[in-house]
């Protein structure tokens, strides 16, 4: 990126292209050029642990998944070599290609450099670049990888062979004041460790694992369960102390870790490997980013934002996504980024499609009442295939398989003047069914189908034999075993594909109104976000008013002023022409699937039935009403929410009070809420602050199990402690005990707790109590799980579809979660989410239509006898019952319908099948793994008759 | 398709068509595809196939299930290779076990006519999630399948009190039940997928349907004597 000028909706971006000496039109990946290619340098990808080739792709998932040329090749040196020019059959190489500048207009955009893993060489500690078996958790988590260095092998530099005894040092980098280290908490450490350690035991059951830690800091959603599942593998160690790695020893290359514990004083222990668990740091070059695009960064060199939107730089129309907002974790990342894309859309939406051209397609030929009719176009793909499997042979064998009355060799099937020859093909021998033997069905399958829908002919008349991935590549060095399974594998498919029906794709119109369902921070967030893209919105509110728990918090520990930002908020809301807001409702019913939902909404207003295209669950969560620490029985025990709101009013009794213990972890991570509450450590910190604010000579003390104030967040942590808030650490098998007793003739709460340091009991008087009591799942959680046919977690908050990938989206299709309801999360981390189901749900309905696959599944009546097996079976709740006269009959929504086909497996008698993959065709691919002439020989050869 | 739609069948099919080993390759446990976890439904299937071949006199270990993803190319090398060997090490199916082949074949035959049956009765136990490993050996037991296959069911119809109302036989999904109106119905054994739908259709007025297990079922009544004779409304 040179430089972006212009405006929020007008900017001019100038780009340079480096080359990458490659044709990307031309690449197909097929890999013959990095076999040759004479130069072998250290491979960037696996941290420079093992070799590449000049002319390699970067990974084994990149997209586009082409080669590129880096600069160690010897042309660009020396100008000598050329040889991957010469060996690639499709002449995709260009050695002469020079940076290209691009300019481009857009309306926004949208900065997602990521971030840098702190480099431990830097500050020399931990003998990291010295010791040759000290190794940062990056190149740990390549030495654990299928991909990695050494083929997923854990293998130490020095003598290559695997480390029994290794230890994690945490926190290499992060909570440090010292120059060279990050003051604040990299957030993904601790998970990213408990991780490395579970993998290091399945590789080696034996492997013995220690973790020298600070804090452990488990807070985001299942991760306490993970850290309890860690813990409990044999051989694992948690050890709670600062450490250094003092030296090697000279005969083994081991290495002696320093630490300490309460019990044992300072010792030294010897490790077979360490690996430092490095935290992240702001992109490289994010100075350079900043400057030329015009934005601030904050004093840590991340993106410097609002803490209302995150996802805002300080330049209108420039926005920010992942790790460059801080560090963070995956699904907060992802939130961020459909958040982000979200706000982009708000300044193209008006432009939305208008550069989209219909493809339009031949009528669809009937060919129902012909005889199959099946080509075979075998690819050599380049060299890739075409050097192992004797291609020409196959073809000729492919002509003598029942129903092929055609077949032909392929240099490259994916090139676009092979598919024009499929077409015209199909046209000319009258083909009503394809094998295209190649790659992978999972890159080029779409293509194909195309390719027949542009000959007229259905596109499930089409088969894929992969016999690269499955055949040449694994059998490279047997050439003729190889060209014997590229006919077995060509064989099955043909079976297969004599057997395809044709089917159709459903395409559903897609209502264009939104429903969201709870009006606090995140479900108002969400319903501007939609709206802002002219969507109609329906906001719907179980209270009489908006605003949700966010009424009770008065601030941010990052200083925001929540009632004013929540004042506006139900403004903005209330004046937007497109957003109808129901209060004091409650959802009668919801019915319908993707783009055409149908709920009834009682409320004010009476009773409504809305049609929406998209759902949102953004229902918050609740506070625990705590049972213990005398909460209720005394009016000086509060919850860190009732102290916030006191502290708000300006109440004496607690401004003017001489000392306030916290106590954190009230009612969760404990046996009936076995999660972190996730906010009240840095909430405890926020009341603190404000407290010593206003009273500086306050005694508070906050009583923890482990801080975690994650990310920036950490550098408040400091502060509070800086400014004498005491932080006492406790132990969740001696909790603090409090009792209400007198001091010197003065009533007081007196809260008894070890100190771990001192290893004695101290007791502390204090005048108030405040007790950081755990965020609760909402109480309407079931009904409306139940509504919306969604699921709940196993610590009853919302299910989203997948953890990491999907985390704003449920598994029904079309339905979508935010803020608390998905799990405990501070304003600007509700926000961000809120943004990111926008985004997701404006994807949906931005759209006019949603194709539903032809490969879903149907029953037959006569078949079913109503046992319901298959409504057990299938998680998207797309088969019912239906009555008719036979009985209760299963009967499938194909547009909720995914094809997983579990439905089929279970059922008894057959009557569920799942189109495109019937026992049929199944059992037709399995008969024919043997050559129908061979059959009875096998078998005989097999039972040994013969 | 998920792992979870490998059907039975489809492994006693490659059995029976004498192959000596049959592998399936899911998804890694717990990181699915959908958001079904379909892939633990493969593994209950698999395990369950596994004391059937036992019970059976195959080896069991014929079968073999791995989870993997798309990224785990040398595992899946690994796992292949092993088993390849084991396979080979096993040797050619049937002869290694010392079964004759035609036994061996209508063995297969008959678990597979039992299918219907078999998903019935282990319906629960097909769609559950073993999350630990070590339950694997004890999920399905020998005495369990064993007893499974002992105690096989049949129906039968008892002639003396079937009023040919044509309830099961409309209700049967594998139209295994033939008669008419008027006409006692009788149910062709070698039809008959023994999912008791029958049993549960008959009115309990009339009982005429009889669940069997251990006892051969008696010989259909001749053709000749199947029409009814409507002796209530004839006196």
């Amino acid at each position: 990126m040179e430089r972006a000028e212009g405006e929020a909706g007008n900017f001019k971006v100038t780009l340079i292209r480096k080359p990458r000496y490659i044709k990307e039109d031309k690449c197909t990946g097929c890999g013959t050029c990095l076999e040759y290619c004479p130069v072998q340098y250290p491979d960037p990808f696996n941290q420079e642990i093992s070799k590449n080739k000049a002319v390699h792709i970067y990974f084994a998932q990149a997209i586009p998944l082409i080669s590129y040329i880096d600069e160690s090749c010897l042309y660009l040196k020396e100008k000598k070599c050329r040889i991957c020019e010469a060996v690639c059959q499709n002449d995709a190489v260009n050695l002469e290609q020079q940076p290209e500048k691009i300019e481009i207009n857009v309306a926004a955009i949208l900065l997602s450099p990521g971030y840098e893993p702190f480099d431990p060489r830097v500050k020399g500690d931990y003998g990291y670049g010295k010791f040759a078996n000290v190794v940062t958790s990056l190149d740990f988590e390549r030495l654990l990888c299928a991909t990695g260095p050494y083929e997923g092998e854990i293998l130490r530099a020095s003598d290559k062979r695997h480390p029994h005894k290794v230890a994690w040092i945490q926190c290499v980098g992060s909570r440090r004041v010292t120059p060279g280290d990050n003051s604040y908490c990299s957030a993904v450490c601790c998970t990213y460790t408990q991780k490395q350690v579970i993998l290091a035991k399945e590789h080696d059951a034996a492997a013995e694992c220690t973790i020298f830690h600070n804090d452990v800091r488990s807070y985001g959603k299942d991760f306490e369960l993970y850290y309890q599942r860690t813990e409990r593998l044999p051989g694992i160690r948690f050890i709670r102390s600062y450490t250094s790695v003092v030296r090697e020893v000279p005969e083994t290359q081991n290495l002696v870790v320093r630490y300490s514990t309460p019990d044992e004083g300072v010792k030294e222990e010897e490790f077979d490997m360490v690996v430092l668990s490095v935290g992240l740091n702001p992109p490289a070059d994010a100075m350079a980013l900043a400057d030329r695009f015009g934005i601030e960064l904050n004093s840590h060199g991340f993106c410097q934002a609002d803490s209302s939107n995150l996802m805002e730089t300080t330049r209108r129309g420039i926005f920010v996504s992942g790790a460059f907002q801080g560090p963070m974790d995956i699904p907060e990342s992802v939130f961020s980024a459909s958040g982000a894309g979200a706000q982009c859309g708000e300044f193209l939406d008006y432009r939305r499609g208008k550069l989209t051209r219909e493809r339009v397609y031949p009528p669809e030929k009937d060919v129902s009442s012909e005889e199959p009719r099946i080509g075979v176009f075998v690819c050599h793909c380049g060299a890739n295939i075409g050097r192992i499997v004797d291609v020409p042979g196959t073809v000729e064998y492919a002509l003598t398989l029942p129903h092929v009355v055609y077949a032909q060799e392929q240099l490259f099937s994916c090139a676009t003047n092979s598919a024009k020859e499929i077409t015209d093909m199909i046209k000319e021998k009258g083909l009503n069914r394809v094998v295209v033997a190649a790659c992978s069905p999972r890159t080029l399958e779409p293509l194909f189908r195309d390719t027949l829908r542009e000959a007229g002919i259905n596109q499930y008349f089409y088969e894929m034999a992969n016999i690269r991935e499955h055949d040449s590549w694994v059998h490279a060095k047997e050439p003729e075993e190889a060209t014997r399974k590229a006919r077995d594998i060509i064989r099955m498919s043909v079976a297969r594909c004599a057997l395809l029906e044709p089917l159709q794709e459903i395409d559903l119109p897609v209502n264009k109104a939104g429903l969201v369902v709870g009006g606090g921070i995140a479900g108002m967030t969400c319903a501007l976000s939609i709206a802002g893209q002219g969507h109609e919105v329906y906001l719907v509110e179980k209270d009489k008013d908006l605003g949700g728990m966010a009424r009770r918090i008065h601030t941010t520990l990052e200083g925001l002023d929540v009632q004013a930002y929540l004042r506006d908020l139900v403004r903005r809301v209330y004046q937007h022409p497109l957003i109808h807001v129901y209060t004091d409702a409650i959802i009668m019913e919801a019915t319908g699937y993707v783009g055409n939902f149908v709920t009834l909404v009682k409320s004010g207003r009476g009773v409504t039935e809305i049609k929406h295209g998209a759902t949102v669950i953004a229902i918050g969560a609740d506070e625990y009403q705590p049972t213990e620490y005398l909460y209720g029985e005394d009016d000086r025990v509060l919850t860190l929410l009732e102290l916030e709101e006191r502290i708000a009013r300006g109440e004496e009794k607690i401004v003017n009070s001489h000392c306030l213990v916290m106590i954190q972890c009230v009612g969760c991570r404990n046996e009936d809420r076995n999660y972190c509450s996730r906010v009240c450590c840095s909430q405890a910190v926020k009341n603190a602050l404000k407290l010593k604010e206003l009273h500086p000579e306050m005694d508070i003390y906050i009583l923890f199990r482990d801080m975690r104030t994650y990310g920036l967040r950490e550098d408040y942590y400091r502060d509070a402690s800086n400014k004498d808030v005491k932080f006492i650490r406790w132990e969740p098998e001696d909790k603090p005990q409090v009792e209400a007793t007198t001091a010197e003739g003065r009533p007081v709460l007196r809260v008894t707790v070890t100190d771990p340091i001192l290893g004695e009991k101290l007791a502390i008087d204090a005048d108030v109590l405040a007790l950081a009591a755990a965020v609760i799942p909402p109480a309407a959680n079931r009904e409306i799980a139940q509504l919306f046919k969604v699921s709940l977690g196993p610590d009853n908050f919302f299910k989203e579809a997948h953890v990491k990938l999907r985390p704003v989206e449920f598994s029904a299709e079309g339905v979508y979660l935010c803020g608390t309801a998905h799990y405990p999360k501070h304003i600007p981390e509700a926000i961000n989410q809120a943004y990111g189901a926008a985004g997701r749900a404006l994807t949906l309905l931005s759209h006019d239509i949603v194709t539903v696959s032809g490969s879903v599944c149907e029953v037959d009546d006569k078949k079913c006898m109503g046992c319901g097996a298959c409504i057990e079976a299938c998680t998207y709740g797309a088969i019912e019952f239906r009555e008719i006269r036979q009985g209760k009959k299963a009967v499938v929504n194909p547009v909720i319908c995914k094809g997983d086909g579990l439905c089929n497996a279970k059922c008894p008698t057959g009557a569920i099948r799942l189109k495109h993959f019937t026992d049929e065709e199944i059992m037709r691919q399995i008969d024919s793994v043997v050559p129908e002439e061979d059959m009875p020989q096998q078998f005989d050869r097999a039972v040994g008759d013969v | 398709m998920c792992s979870g739609r490998i059907d039975l069948e489809f492994v006693l099919r490659a059995f029976s068509n004498g192959q000596d080993g049959v592998f399936i390759g899911g998804c890694r446990l717990n990181e699915c595809n959908y958001v079904t976890h379909g892939n633990y439904h493969a593994l209950s299937m698999a395990l369950l196939c596994r004391k059937i071949m036992e019970h059976i006199g195959l080896n069991p270990e014929r079968l073999n299930i791995q989870f993997m993803s798309a990224g785990d190319g040398i595992l899946f090398a690994e796992h292949m290779n092993d088993f390849g060997k084991k396979v080979k090490s096993l040797g050619p199916l049937g002869i290694s076990e010392g079964i004759d082949k035609d036994v061996l074949k209508s063995k297969i035959e008959e678990i597979t006519r039992l299918i219907p049956y078999i998903k019935i009765a282990k319906r629960e136990k097909l769609g559950s999630r073993l999350t630990n490993k070590a339950d694997y050996d004890g999920f399905f037991t020998s005495n369990e399948i064993d007893s499974l296959l002992r105690d096989v069911p049949s129906y039968y119809i008892d002639p003396d009190k079937c009023q040919a109302c044509m309830i099961c036989a409309k209700k049967c999904p594998a139209e295994a039940i033939e008669g008419s109106k008027n006409r006692i119905h009788v149910i062709d054994q070698d039809k008959c997928i023994k999912c008791g739908t029958c049993f549960e259709a008959c009115p309990p007025r009339f009982g005429a349907v009889t669940r069997m297990v251990g006892k051969p079922v008696p010989p259909p009544i001749p053709e000749e004597k199947r029409t009814i004779a409507r002796k209530s409304k004839e006196k």
